[in-house]
């Protein structure tokens, strides 16, 4: 659905985005992650035909987005970082613009802006000026435009920034119900965002594309090995070396107290599970085991392992 | 359809913000002391001429009334059409609802002539107000049709000129208290440039007079259209508003 190729854009001097490279499959919510000034709302206003790249190309919904913009803009959906609104219209009567503007057809316009309204939880300030809405409301109004044509890409800059949390989750819930009939591809500075809502992640830093794929390969690129955590009550001078021992473990670390219950860190390769021989050793020695179990690789380790350019095993 | 969508939406924002109610104000005020001045003098002129038959022979409607009044609009639309042009686009930079308007399946000429038609149509609405002065007086006298229609198409062109050089300012600034005030002064600079035909002389003299904006106005209220005159307004059109895509696309690159 999106297919991005060499993209580069520079502003005078200043290169913003150099290189980017990615795709998105038909269906999907990827998430474009980067911290602030990476290069997303650049990258995004080019797929949305607002701005042209100074070199490479990239084609959107089956079009390219400069030689065939007019095609691309049809069945796109756009919400940029700050939600541009007229502050001046009511919520239905700038609905009602957006719509006929993109081409909704005069009969369907009125159910589709019913419809999108409906769908983004508007309908109840629908006759209320857009400039006295909340900013929950206020970004609502921006999914709606973006959606009232039914467009087949929908890209959206930071949608949840700036939001109060419980607006934050209503947002997310219903970008994540967009998924399947539309194409999403959301930018995000937040990490868990990405975990909460998306299927793929592509991650951005300093104008480059640092790393991209499915949440869990990409934990399996950048974390090669699986860690499992035990709580153990027995001697550390002792416990520490034994665990060492067991076949297939890599790294002990020791983190708890030095005595009574102490918290061990067990790195090993993630194709190979130790947790049972963990287990049948501390049965053997009999010391107490008061927990076991398998850390996730949270995405936020995976984006600072990737943003700082760390390499595997700088840690502790 | 796109040119449409954005009309709609132009004059919905006309009327929903205070501009269109301030500039309607401003300019019947202004016309209406004009008119009260111009027909006042044309009473006072008619009394001298029932008194003295000689003088009623040079007396007539279409120099001591029309032409006075056509001209005197074009310089209440030099107050009014900085007023309505200065947010069309200065207002979409500023609050970045240019950025998703430029994403809509529009060509931004599409865009451009929505808000061009907007604005003339605020202007044609202001034209049609100062039809009641030629009614008053057809009511008391009779009036020349001529001069009546060619004057108002020389109005029509000269807002038109008007509105594209606002329209371009607009798009050259994010402020539209800075454009209003450089569209005032860039029309003013056209209004008196003929003042200054006779003290440069020469070619300058011809160039100046040509630039000048009543100088092409006053023919209209006589009742001629001369090409030379339609061609200078829509000039100023065309180019303008040439400019002003240039000035879009430019936008779109820096972003
Ligand atoms: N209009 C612009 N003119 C000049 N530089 C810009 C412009 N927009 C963005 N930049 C620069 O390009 C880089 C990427 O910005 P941006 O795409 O906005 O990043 P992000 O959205 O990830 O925060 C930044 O260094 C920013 O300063
Ligand atoms: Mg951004």
């Amino acid at each position: 659905m999106i297919q991005v190729d060499r993209l580069t854009k520079q502003y005078g001097p200043v290169t913003a985005i150099r290189d980017v490279s990615f795709n998105v499959e038909k269906g999907g919510i990827v998430g474009f992650l980067g911290p602030n000034g990476a290069g997303k709302t650049t990258t995004m206003r080019i797929l949305s035909c607002f701005m042209p790249a100074t070199g490479g190309s990239a084609r959107v919904a089956g079009y390219d987005v400069f030689s065939q913009s007019l095609e691309v803009r049809k069945r796109i959906g756009y919400l940029p970082e700050n939600i541009p609104l007229y502050g001046e219209l009511s919520v239905s009567a700038y609905l009602d613009f957006v719509a006929e503007i993109k081409g909704v057809d005069r009969s369907e316009r009125k159910r589709r802006v019913a419809d999108v309204m409906d769908r983004c939880d508007v309908t109840d300030v629908q006759h209320r000026l857009i400039g006295k809405l909340s900013k929950g409301y206020r970004q609502r109004v921006g999914l709606a435009q973006a959606l009232v044509n039914d467009p087949d890409v929908l890209i959206l800059d930071e949608p949840t920034i700036g939001l109060d949390p419980v607006q934050v989750a209503e947002i997310r819930a219903l970008i994540k119900s967009l998924s399947g009939q539309h194409t999403v591809i959301l930018s995000t500075h937040i990490l868990p965002e990405v975990s909460m809502v998306c299927e793929g992640v592509i991650i951005i830093n300093r104008g480059r594309i640092a790393a991209q794929g499915s949440l869990d390969r990409l934990a399996e690129e950048f974390f090669p090995t699986s860690r499992i955590q035990l709580q153990i009550v027995g001697p550390v001078e002792v416990v520490g070396p034994a665990l060492r021992q067991v076949p297939g473990v890599l790294r002990v670390e020791h983190e708890g107290p030095a005595d009574g219950a102490g918290i061990y860190l067990v790195e090993s390769m993630r194709d190979r599970d130790v947790r049972d021989s963990l287990a049948q050793l501390v049965a053997e020695r009999r010391w107490g085991l008061l927990e076991l179990h398998q850390l996730g690789m949270s995405l936020e380790e995976v984006f600072l392992r990737v943003v700082a350019g760390e390499e595997f095993g700088g840690g502790a | 359809m796109g040119v449409w969508a954005i009309f709609k939406k132009e004059m919905r924002l006309y009327f929903t913000s205070p501009v269109a109610y301030v500039v309607f104000t401003f300019f019947l005020l202004g016309m209406g002391g004009f008119f009260y001045n111009i027909f006042a003098f044309y009473d006072q002129m008619s009394r001298q001429a029932a008194m003295n038959p000689a003088f009623a022979r040079d007396l007539n409607v279409t120099d001591a009334i029309l032409r006075p009044l056509f001209s005197n609009t074009g310089v209440i639309l030099l107050f009014v059409v900085p007023m309505v042009t200065m947010r069309l686009f200065a207002e979409e930079k500023r609050s970045g609802t240019i950025e998703l308007l430029l994403t809509f399946p529009v060509r931004d000429g599409e865009v451009m002539l929505g808000k061009f038609a907007a604005a003339m149509a605020l202007v044609l609405v202001l034209l049609g107000f100062t039809a009641l002065y030629p009614a008053i007086v057809a009511y008391f006298t009779r009036v020349e049709w001529g001069p009546l229609l060619s004057g108002y198409l020389g109005l029509m062109l000269l807002g038109g000129a008007f509105l594209a050089v606002g329209l371009l300012i607009s798009s050259l600034t994010e402020n539209q208290i800075i454009a209003s005030v450089v569209t005032f002064f860039t029309l003013l600079v056209f209004w008196i440039i003929g003042w200054f035909a006779d003290s440069v002389g020469g070619n300058w003299r011809v160039l100046f007079q040509y630039l000048s904006i009543p100088e092409h106005l006053d023919s209209f209220g006589k009742g001629v259209i001369d090409t030379k005159d339609v061609v200078y307004y829509l000039t100023a059109i065309v180019l303008s508003l040439f400019l002003t895509l240039r000035a879009l696309e430019s936008k779109r690159w820096r972003g």
